[in-house]
């Protein structure tokens, strides 16, 4: 059970007003808000242990080390990867995803197929599409229907041996459709491809467990399930990290450097080049500490709740499309007024301190292919409540009385 | 009337308003009487994509002023655009270079021209001195 205005009284900002209105933040799957559990860990931090790791002989930098590190072995236990070492930590998904697109130039060639699938973030587009163009691979597309949900006969259809890796996310950050990804790991497995899942948007509804896939990699970013921005995990199988060149040079991520020749660290600092985000790294242990205190069950059934509500609620008005009616979805609503702009909408809500996110999600595919410019995104997390849904609704209502 | 007179008479024009409500809806209405571009000049080379709306802008030169038309698929905007095209159009080239939009400000309507805003308001201001600054070329 969730007890919402206790966990509220967690989240220092959910007490701000924006326009001379309380803030309303459905905003949540562009990023989460912090609790003051994660942003106490942050000034404890630069207070007491802020220090450069694992080369100081100092105690500070030992400390800040064991912080990390600790970080680190808690995000494994998180996810369950088998080994400490398979956790990269990084900047976050995108980050992750250009790591592995780098490190599979060296292993495709011409006549090789990737697939990704119709509901994905650009920046789970482009990176492959960068790395088809220079190994001449060739990037194939497994298509949705109008509900949001990709066709699983076409994915069994462009699966091959010519297929070497397939890319979809877990949860689709525009319409919230959960992707089967059990299934597609299974299938993808059965032609020799490897398989890497998008977890931002899953992370904060769901524990995913990375053996039970069986997946190969799986990236996410701390910022959106409680942690802060610019820190970001990537999980990749032993024998899959070992296969893959380093994606940057740098400290920390060397063995032996001379003039000639330069042997790389182990895992996982072969793929962590530079001076880390020490803090960040450190916070994002303590977020999901946090969310584990709440418990992904009672998350996942709350959220559950607030999405039928507004569902419910919002279907009510005259005119309003909901895009992505999948029967496995997340608390995301993304929605449209017929003749009405997603802008001026999210503009006259903004008005009301409700804090929606308009255009095209970073998913332009998804809005070529319901022929529309955008949509009005509106998703909730489990420090929300039915009362501000009601909120949204009446904001949504006034919009589009001055819109029309 | 000169730009800075224009700006003046909309600024007393939005002072009538008590509430943002009564602002914005009178910025809707606006943008709803806004004259449309003409549907030829609505063209790829016109178009300002802003990420977020659309906007369209056109000029032309009568009697040593320039003459403004556009449009937006998003109202608010469009809303926006009618204020700027009502300021700028049919003015001399060299005022419009020389005139500013600080009023937007006194008006409560800044936020919508912040470059981060992804409107496409900021690259019209921009386009609009550039037609400006070309046509100001052509007569010296």
């Amino acid at each position: 059970m969730i007890n919402v205005n206790k966990i509220r009284e967690d989240f220092p900002i959910l007490n701000r007003e924006v326009n001379g209105k309380p803030l309303i933040y459905f905003d949540n799957a562009a990023t989460s808000q912090t609790p003051k559990q994660v942003i106490d860990v942050i000034v404890d931090y630069y207070s007491n242990y802020n220090a450069n790791i694992h080369r100081g002989v100092h105690t500070l930098s030992q400390e800040a080390t064991d912080l990390y590190e600790a970080a680190r072995l808690k995000i494994q236990e998180h996810f369950n990867a088998k080994h400490s070492y398979e956790i990269i930590l990084t900047s976050g998904t995108t980050h992750g995803i250009n790591l592995i697109a780098n490190g599979f130039s060296s292993l495709l060639q011409r006549g090789d197929e990737v697939l990704v699938s119709a509901l994905e973030h650009h920046s789970n587009i482009v990176p492959w599409q960068m790395l088809c163009e220079r190994t001449g691979a060739s990037l194939k597309v497994i298509p949705m229907n109008e509900n949001g949900e990709l066709i699983m006969s076409a994915y069994d259809s462009l699966l091959s041996e010519k297929t070497k890796l397939v890319f979809v996310n877990h949860i689709s950050n525009a319409l919230g459709t959960i992707n089967p990804i059990e299934e597609m790991i299974k299938k993808a497995h059965q032609v020799g491809a490897a398989v890497l899942i998008d977890g931002a948007q899953s992370c904060p509804h769901i524990k995913p467990d990375v053996q039970e896939l069986d997946v190969d990699f799986y990236v996410t970013s701390a910022h959106k399930m409680c942690g802060p921005t610019g820190v970001g995990m990537l999980f990749g199988k032993e024998e899959w990290l070992n296969k893959l060149p380093p994606y940057q040079g740098g400290g920390e991520m060397i063995d032996q450097v001379t003039f000639e020749k330069t042997t790389y660290a182990g895992l996982p600092h072969k793929f962590e080049a530079g001076t880390p985000n020490i803090c960040g790294g450190i916070a994002f242990g303590a977020a999901i500490d946090y969310m584990n205190t709440i418990g992904f069950d009672n998350i996942a059934s709350y959220e559950h709740e607030l999405l039928s509500y507004a569902t419910m609620q919002l279907l009510n008005i005259d005119g309003l499309k909901i895009y992505g009616t999948a029967k496995d979805k997340t608390s995301v609503i993304s929605f449209n007024i017929e003749g009405i702009h997603p802008y001026d909408i999210g503009t006259i809500l903004d008005k009301m301190g409700i804090a929606v996110r308009t255009g095209h999600h970073c998913a332009q595919p998804i809005m070529d292919f319901f022929k529309i410019p955008g949509t009005v995104r509106a998703s909730f997390a489990f420090y929300n409540t039915k009362e501000e849904i009601d909120a949204l609704v009446k904001g949504v209502e006034t919009a589009k009385m001055m819109l029309s | 009337m000169t730009i800075s007179e224009i700006q003046e008479e909309i600024i007393d024009e939005f002072s009538m308003f008590d509430d943002w409500q009564e602002r914005y809806q009178y910025m809707i209405d606006l943008g709803k009487s806004l004259p449309l571009i003409k549907p030829e000049y609505k063209t790829e080379d016109n178009i300002i994509t802003g990420c977020q709306s659309k906007v369209w802008v056109n000029a032309e030169m009568n009697d040593d002023k320039v003459i403004f038309t556009a449009d937006s698929d998003a109202i608010i905007t469009k809303g926006i655009i009618a204020i700027l095209i009502r300021t700028f159009s049919n003015q001399h080239p060299k005022d419009i270079i020389e005139g500013n939009t600080d009023f937007i400000d006194k008006i409560g309507l800044k936020e919508h021209l912040s470059p981060t805003r992804a409107n496409g308001l900021v690259s019209m201001i921009k386009k609009i001195k550039m037609y400006a600054l070309a046509y100001q070329t052509q007569l010296n």
